[in-house]
């Protein structure tokens, strides 16, 4: 169904979530969605559809929920990061998370914020953090705006600096995919452009899954899309394709604007 | 008031509400005030810095009353409470909200209001007749002839071991004030927004590195004004420490001997006193503690404010 | 190359939250040993010396045998009931103030002098009844004592009033004003009669602290050896009885103290699920 040439890095494999006994994402036989390296895949449909659910599968962020159950596999590089002796804290540093509300920790100041994955798996050496923190800020795009103030606490950054605050310190740890959760729903539209161009950026680096409501945002920045509709993922191919000729009726209503 | 409010029920109704509750009001002033009138005989005698700083309290022969030694005890009391009492209370917060299942979590806090539900009287009760004899047994006496024959110059810190005296005193009032520290701090955790732990989580972070970087940092505010509240706890706690400090004021105070606080001297002494100006050296002691309490609690209140406007700039 | 299995540093940092956790569980368990080993030995040494004479004789002097403390248990209903009455107004209608009229002048004010009185020592409210009460009035008694306490419950009840109130949803206020009822007709008959069953439990939660107290009381109830029914003689309650017994040279009397301490504290536990339980019965 797709080219060849681009490879497969992360693959869901009949993947259900389940919150006791509601289905949260699966249904009708579970998701089958591969995300190509180095493109942006958007997860798109209705909110309640679960695709942040999906999303939030994809680095084992439901071990946390207690009563949320996964079934099927997610293989990352051909590993089943749901196999025994697979360890989420692992997991989750090869695939890092940006959510919807910008988390920095507020007490923190700017550098020990970006720092922080790092300083996690016992980097101390003054010289690598300092480069690996400007290395971040860089590609997060905050780098000129902050340079001067790495020192100061990050409660003092605007809500849109703050969420490539969040997204610097995803990346300081070098994941491999970073997954966002609305990264740009709580942000005003100057800050959204800003984001949206770094992602175009960011591909370079890493393989990107995002969530958005915005469909016009999906098709600025994703390669590929995913369309979510009541836990069943309905429909995935080039975003341009999805956009122009889908091949579900219930595809064609959503981004038509008919419902939701 | 406002002009909606114009039915004439309404305006007797918010009147009556006020003049209650400037009764309310009226209550706090008075107490200051009358516990300032009361110990004025005491403070105009020997001026309240001399008064608060004199060492000498003799009822009987000088008729000097000094507070010093009330308030050095009530300080020595209650800060080593506060500290012993820190760390298991902080650990029974963050068990109750972070790590117990729910019903664990629960029985948690049932337990922390029966701790502190349960009268001061039966916790002296416990203090008198098992804790101070076991200390004195099993813990003093044993270390004090150890320090007699091998490190004599510990012995005039050590004291004579009775087992009624500061050491008891201090156990039992750390485990008094424990649920104060603990149910401010297990509020401040559970504030501590859900993306925060997540944002941790996604970086990697181990369930205990979770705490130490996202959740610890935002509830510091409602965990320092815990021990604060825990702190006027502890100043002011009577009936436990009474009857097991020895209620003596002989500087200077050791490890095992005893001591005195500012409340326990006000219950052990009030009733006997017959002089004017004995009683009125316990009322100023009063109005000593009184403006003590009102500091601690003062900021407790003002780092919980704060503590209020960071979490709610993070939401 | 990359691999999804624990490496070395990983396991270090597991050791570590191992270690925490192993802290954690531990001072939690600190933090109950003194609460377990006191109720351990209140329920062992007061069921013993608990009997029906316990509640029904009042106590005999030293070195008779038997007796009970009904004279304590009747003075501790007495004071705390008249000190519950003298604070329910007070206590009541400065938490309809707070929580009916937000942005009434007189609120922050009257929050923090109520907040001050509840951050203060309980001997505090004794020295002010003695200073109030007792010395114009010339001797101690039993209502001296309820002042005492009611004066300790004003705060408390003001604060669960306030808490209680708030909880209501607003739409109950909006329906009451839009049926064009006066505002005082809104909070006596749709406020407070919804937010009853907190009301309740605040109550009785501030009747079971004071219930406990001892230190308000030493010098304005002072205790009585017999039954007083008189609240302007002085009067016995159990915490200051036990206090009495406990620092009494006499082993009838320490018994005694455990029996009061078990009683004391079965009092006050009733009173917490009789409060919880009428949390969800109203």
């Amino acid at each position: 169904m797709v080219k060849e040439a681009v490879d497969v890095h992360m693959e869901s494999k009949n993947l259900v979530v389940r919150y006791g006994s509601r289905v949260g994402v699966g249904v009708g036989g579970g998701v089958n969605l591969p995300l190509y390296r180095h493109k942006v895949t958007a997860l798109i449909g209705p909110s309640g559809c679960g695709k942040t659910t999906f999303l939030r599968a994809l680095n084992r962020m439901h071990d946390l929920t207690p009563i949320a159950r996964v079934e099927g596999e997610v293989l990352l590089d051909g590993e089943n990061i749901y196999a025994s002796g697979v360890d989420p804290v692992l997991v989750r540093r090869r695939v890092g998370m940006v959510f919807q509300k910008p988390t920095a920790f507020p007490t923190m100041s700017i550098y020990d914020n970006v720092a922080a994955g790092l300083k996690l798996v016992g980097i101390r050496d003054k010289r690598r953090l300092d480069e690996a923190v400007e290395r971040a800020l860089r590609g997060a795009a905050l780098w000129d705006e902050v340079k001067d103030r790495l020192r100061t606490p990050a409660s003092g950054l605007s809500g849109g600096q703050q969420q490539r605050l969040t997204i610097a310190r995803a990346l300081a740890v070098e994941p491999e995919v970073l997954l966002m959760d609305e990264p740009t729903a709580s942000l005003d539209p100057i800050s959204t452009q800003a984001i949206e161009d770094l992602l175009l950026s960011l591909k370079e680096q890493v393989t990107i899954v995002i969530v958005t409501h915005n469909m016009q945002q999906a098709a600025r920045v994703s390669d590929y899309t995913a369309f979510f509709l009541n836990g069943e993922m309905v429909e995935f191919g080039p975003t341009e394709t999805i956009f122009t000729r889908p091949k579900d009726l219930r595809t064609e209503a959503y981004i038509t604007g008919r419902f939701g | 008031m406002k002009r909606l409010y114009t039915h004439f029920g309404d305006r007797i109704f918010a009147t009556l509400l006020l003049l209650l509750a400037l009764g309310v009001a009226a209550l706090a002033l008075l107490m200051a005030y009358e516990l300032y009138r009361g110990g004025s005989l005491a403070l105009q005698r020997f001026g309240l810095l001399g008064f608060a700083l004199g060492r000498e309290w003799d009822p009987v022969v000088q008729k000097t009353f000094g507070a010093w030694p009330y308030i050095l005890g009530t300080l020595i009391v209650s800060f080593s409470a506060l500290l012993l009492s820190f760390f298991p209370a902080l650990a029974a917060a963050i068990f109750a909200a972070e790590y117990a299942p729910r019903w664990l979590a629960q029985v948690i806090n049932f337990l922390l209001d029966l701790m502190a539900a349960v009268p001061s009287v039966v916790y002296g009760l416990w203090g008198i007749f098992v804790l101070a004899p076991w200390i004195r047994d099993k813990v003093q006496l044993p270390f004090y002839m150890w320090a007699a024959e091998q490190a004599p110059w510990l012995v005039p810190i050590l004291g004579v071991p009775t087992g009624y005296g500061l050491m008891t005193a201090v156990l039992i009032l750390a485990s008094m004030i424990i649920p104060y520290t603990a149910a401010l701090a297990r509020d401040a955790i559970a504030l501590v927004p859900k993306e925060h732990r997540e944002a941790a989580y996604a970086l990697g972070a181990t369930r205990w590195e979770v705490m130490r970087l996202a959740i610890l940092p935002l509830a510091r505010g409602g965990i320092i004004a815990g021990t604060f509240l825990a702190l006027a706890r502890a100043v002011g706690e009577t009936m436990a420490v009474t009857m097991v400090i020895g209620n003596s004021h002989k500087l200077p105070y050791t490890l095992f001997g005893g001591a005195a606080t500012m409340p326990s001297v006000i219950a052990n002494e009030f009733t006997e006193a017959v002089e004017d100006l004995h009683l009125s050296a316990l009322i100023a002691v009063g109005f000593l503690l009184f403006l003590v309490s009102m500091a601690v609690n003062f900021t407790a209140a003002y780092v919980l404010r704060r503590q209020e406007r960071l979490v709610k700039g993070v939401l | 190359m990359k691999t999804l299995e624990k490496d070395l540093a990983l396991r270090r940092r597991y050791r570590a939250e191992r270690f925490m956790m192993g802290l954690v569980a531990l001072g939690t368990l600190l933090a109950f040993l003194i609460l377990f080993l006191v109720l351990a030995y209140a329920l062992a040494q007061g069921v013993g010396a608990l009997n029906l004479d316990f509640f029904l004789k009042d106590m005999r002097p030293p070195g008779e045998s038997g007796g009970g403390l009904r004279q304590a248990i009747v003075g501790t209903l007495i004071v705390d009931g008249l000190g519950l009455l003298i604070a329910l107004p007070f206590g009541l209608a400065a938490g309809v103030l707070l929580a009916e009229y937000p942005d009434h002048p007189v609120n922050p004010y009257l929050r923090l002098l109520s907040d001050t009185l509840n951050g203060m020592p309980a001997i505090l409210f004794g020295l002010l009844a003695f200073v109030l009460i007792v010395k114009p009035m010339g001797g101690f008694s039993g209502l001296s004592g309820a002042f005492a306490l009611g004066f300790l419950m004003i705060p408390i009840l003001a604060r669960s009033t306030e808490g209680v109130l708030s909880l209501v949803p607003k739409e109950i206020r909006e329906a009451g004003l839009a049926l064009g009822l006066p505002r005082w007709r809104v909070i006596l008959s749709l406020v407070l009669p919804t937010a009853r069953a907190g009301l309740i439990t605040g109550v009785l939660l501030a009747f079971a602290r004071a219930a406990g107290e001892a230190a308000p009381l030493l010098f304005t109830a002072f205790g009585s050896p017999l039954l007083e029914l008189n609240p302007l003689k002085p009067m016995d309650t159990l915490p200051l009885r036990l206090f009495a017994f406990a620092i009494s040279p006499y082993e009838d009397w320490h018994r005694q103290a455990w029996a009061a301490g078990l009683v004391l504290f079965g009092l006050i536990t009733l009173t917490s699920l009789l409060a919880r339980w009428a949390s969800r019965r109203f």
